[in-house]
């Protein structure tokens, strides 16, 4: 409880921080987590609640930069069992619908609207066909991906699970977990999945 | 009159030039395109220089500033903005930084509201409902924060962060840095936080580095050529906070006046440019 001097002021900080008290290992939040819950007001489908962290958000803001290798290891373990593959077993959908969700970058943000679909925005981060220039450098260049790989039915199971949970494989990834956090459904994920994987997409051209 | 002629001007050549230097490096770029349009931008940004259209809510800051205004009928002229009284030459190097009549870490922009509520007697509610303006409805807040900030233009980046509070500002600050959440499990650092990295070909300064968190810091408040706007600091941090998919950071919050710290005293030593140009 240390820097009580600067949480007394802050009564209605306390009581919205209660999700806060209340996180899942116990810890008691930290005054920059209290100074920040009360900073932030609901806006859309944006509440408050997203600032509360899982265990892996907590952990990769623990190690911002660079983290012990067991911690690396357990973030990647705990994500690997969050992964749900699709029922019918079927990885891939339609490249040309995974172009346009690569392509849009809307979604979740407060000023969008969520009725509608959310896109995946890869070109923000990543090269993926040569067509499209206005690309991002934050994630590797996507370009031949599955040229590269191949189509396997272990492919088509590690890009689907890479774009359902990034987490699982590169802890502290920048990249969101799509299929986890529900930004996309099931089925755009195989069409994402299609774009990267399928021979007649433009990145593998 | 002239004023306005002579921005209104700018504005025009601006948006030509922007769009020029975009068609122009869309054309050729490959791989690491963007460098060009870069290149381009900062070219027509010193050259247009002298017709930053924020001359436009600068003055509009100084009519502001000058007036004599709100319930108690008297101007902000003896703010104290952080140097003392009346002293706004320099003061946005020095901010934030504690302020002992209202025992608080301020920014330019929560001071501003406090020597409105302090002098001018306003209501608290009332000086800080409308912090972003629009064509329609022009913000009183960001024009003086353009008066005030062109006020400091040229001077390095001062700010002690020696008091207690201003110390646990900092401190707040650097947590909310590197706070990752949301649905797409983004923070600041996700996209401030390495080198050369771009979204799109929008480049992104890294702010744990001293040089570019400098020039990052010192280039705001800034004219948006694709808003028509002088946005504030405050702004900024409110929209990087909607594109991280987070809920809407509150004008003047203690979070938002923290993370100002961090990021500002990180920028200590920079030189100051705002209000500059930006796409």
């Amino acid at each position: 409880m240390r820097k009580i001097n600067f949480v007394l002021p802050l009564v209605a900080a306390l009581a919205t921080a209660s999700a806060f008290c209340q996180a899942a290992d116990g810890a008691k939040p930290t005054s920059a987590e209290i100074v920040m819950k009360a900073s932030f007001k609901d806006r859309g489908q944006a509440k408050v609640d997203r600032l509360n962290q899982d265990e892996t958000q907590r952990l990769c803001s623990q190690y911002p930069l660079k983290r012990p290798a067991s911690v690396a290891k357990n973030i990647e373990a705990l994500n690997m069992k969050l992964i749900t593959y699709p029922a019918d077993g079927k990885m891939l959908g339609d490249w040309k619908e995974g172009e346009k969700i690569a392509q849009s970058g809307v979604g979740k943000q407060f000023s969008d609207d969520p009725a509608r679909p959310a896109g995946g925005n890869c070109y923000a981060c990543h090269q993926l066909s040569k067509q499209e220039i206005s690309f991002g450098n934050i994630g590797p260049s996507l370009y031949n991906f599955g040229k590269l790989r191949g189509n396997s039915e272990a492919i088509q199971k590690y890009t689907y699970g890479k774009i359902y949970n990034a987490e699982a494989y590169a802890a502290c990834s920048s990249m969101p977990r799509f299929g986890h956090n529900a930004i996309l459904t099931e089925e755009q994920i195989k069409h994402v999945t299609a774009l990267l994987l399928d021979p007649n997409s433009p990145i593998n051209q | 009159m002239h004023y306005f002629k002579r921005a209104a001007v700018a504005i025009t050549l601006i948006t030509a030039a922007l769009t020029g230097a975009l068609v122009a490096s869309t054309s050729s770029a490959q791989g690491s395109s963007g460098d060009a349009t870069i290149k381009e931008i900062e070219k027509y940004r010193q050259a247009l220089g002298d017709g930053n259209p924020a001359e436009l809510w600068e003055a509009r800051g100084e009519d502001i500033w000058k007036q004599k205004r709100g319930p108690n009928k008297v101007s902000l002229e003896q703010c104290d903005i952080g140097l003392g009284p009346g002293k706004i030459k320099g003061a946005y190097a020095v901010l934030p930084k504690y302020f002992a009549d209202s025992d608080k870490v301020e920014d330019l922009e929560s001071r501003l509201v406090t020597c409105m509520v302090m002098l001018q007697g306003y209501r608290y509610d009332d000086a800080k409902k409308n912090p972003f303006g629009s064509p329609e409805r022009k913000s009183d807040i960001e024009a003086l924060v353009a008066y005030v900030t062109t006020a400091a233009r040229g001077m390095k980046m001062n700010v002690r962060g020696d008091h207690p509070k201003e110390k646990e500002a900092y401190e707040i600050g650097k947590a909310m840095f590197f706070h990752r959440g949301g649905p797409h499990d983004f923070g600041c650092v996700t996209c401030h936080g390495a080198d050369n990295q771009r979204i799109r070909l929008q480049d992104l300064p890294n702010l744990t580095k001293k040089e570019p968190a400098q020039r990052a810091y010192t280039s705001w408040p800034a004219y948006r050529v694709s808003q028509g706007e002088l946005r504030s600091f405050q702004w900024r941090l409110f929209d990087c906070f909607r594109q991280q998919r987070f809920p809407e950071l509150e004008f003047t919050s203690q979070g938002s006046i923290a993370l100002t710290t961090y990021l500002a005293r990180n920028a200590n030593g920079g030189v100051l440019t705002a209000p500059s140009i930006k796409r």
